[in-house]
């Protein structure tokens, strides 16, 4: 019996992962806040990867609760910020941009994050032109 | 010296597919599929220094108060129904009611007569303001319900425009026919105090 022709097999995995390569993306950073996105009805996809960038709010995570405490944080890159350190963050995330007038910033929250928080950060967006933003949630029925 | 010419061995490729295959899920491993979605809003631009009063004058009947307490409770204002706390699903057909103003009514926002590319001459409620305050403690899923609702409330009014006027719905428009009905529908959410004149009585 002759043996089955497995010489394009590689190519066909090939194919597959690039379109895997393709269609998901990174993950950037390492979360280190906990958070649960609200549900809405009326959201929109985020199209263009490549002008988002995110702020994460949420209390730390369960591993990290231990130093920091359980009160809300907020996360920009990889560490733990203040509200008004976002305007440096908007700044350096717009120079690495090509389109730089398109630029959205995506607000991870918590739920049950108190308006605050979510108010010292949408003043320093205003500051700093930052204007688009986008509150991440996930689609309800 | 007649040499008979070796057949050149293949290269043994069957753990090819493996090593791919291993790069395959790797990359599943590491990589998300989804595709993030969210409310977009838009932030109105940051405050003038060079402009002492900032502060919008906006005639009473136009606005319509929304503000959430501490406790995440709902209280809403105008000028016809007067304050109240409704629940969260009666908020939508208030701010619809309040928008359209359909029996052009002197204690909801007033309408003039706007000439617009598309539609021609159409009576709009265009002046009109929901004014959203939240307190510190509000959480931040309440305001987000809040802002999810009036969205909501603005795309129906715009669906049914679209319908009546193009008939498709809002989201198979071309760009012109979007432009015209946001000029009729524009979106004035306003999360800044205006001040208030006139219409006390």
């Amino acid at each position: 019996m002759p043996e089955m022709n497995t010489s394009s097999l590689p190519d066909l995995i090939f194919t597959i992962l690039f379109f895997f390569m393709m269609v998901t993306t990174m993950r950037e950073v390492t979360l280190k806040v906990k958070f649960t996105v609200p549900a809405g009805t009326e959201l929109e996809k985020l199209e263009k990867k490549s002008v988002v960038s995110f702020i994460y709010v949420g209390p730390p995570t369960d591993n990290l609760r231990a130093q920091m405490g359980s009160s809300t944080r907020i996360q920009l890159n990889d560490r733990y910020a203040e509200a008004r350190e976002v305007m440096d963050f908007v700044a350096a995330e717009r120079r690495g941009m090509m389109n730089q007038a398109e630029q959205i910033i995506s607000i991870k929250a918590d739920q049950r994050t108190q308006m605050g928080y979510i108010i010292d950060i949408k003043e320093v967006l205003r500051k700093s032109w930052a204007l688009r933003i986008n509150y991440s949630a996930t689609q309800r029925k | 010296m007649a040499k008979t010419k070796k057949k050149m061995p293949g290269l043994n490729t069957t753990s090819t597919a493996d090593i791919s295959f291993m790069l395959l899920i790797f990359f599943l491993v590491t990589t998300s599929m989804d595709t993030d979605k969210g409310l977009t809003r838009h932030l109105p631009k940051p405050p003038d220094p060079d402009q002492e009063d900032a502060t919008m004058d906006i005639k009473a009947r136009n606005i319509l108060y929304v503000r959430i307490n501490a406790a995440g409770q709902l209280w809403v204002e105008d000028e016809v129904n007067g304050p109240g706390y409704p629940d969260i699903r009666e908020l939508r057909p208030r701010v619809k009611e309040f928008v359209k103003n359909e029996q052009n009514l002197s204690k909801w926002p007033e309408k003039h007569v706007k000439n617009i590319d598309l539609l021609g001459q159409c009576f709009v409620t265009d002046k009109h303001v929901i004014s959203v305050q939240t307190d510190r403690g509000t959480p931040y899923d309440m305001y987000f319900q809040v802002q999810n609702e009036l969205v909501a409330a603005y795309n129906e009014l715009r669906n049914e425009l679209s319908k009546q006027k193009f008939g498709r719905e809002f989201q198979y428009l071309n760009n012109e026919q979007v432009a015209a009905i946001k000029q009729y529908y524009p979106q004035n959410i306003s999360e800044a105090e205006p001040k208030k004149y006139g219409g006390d009585q």
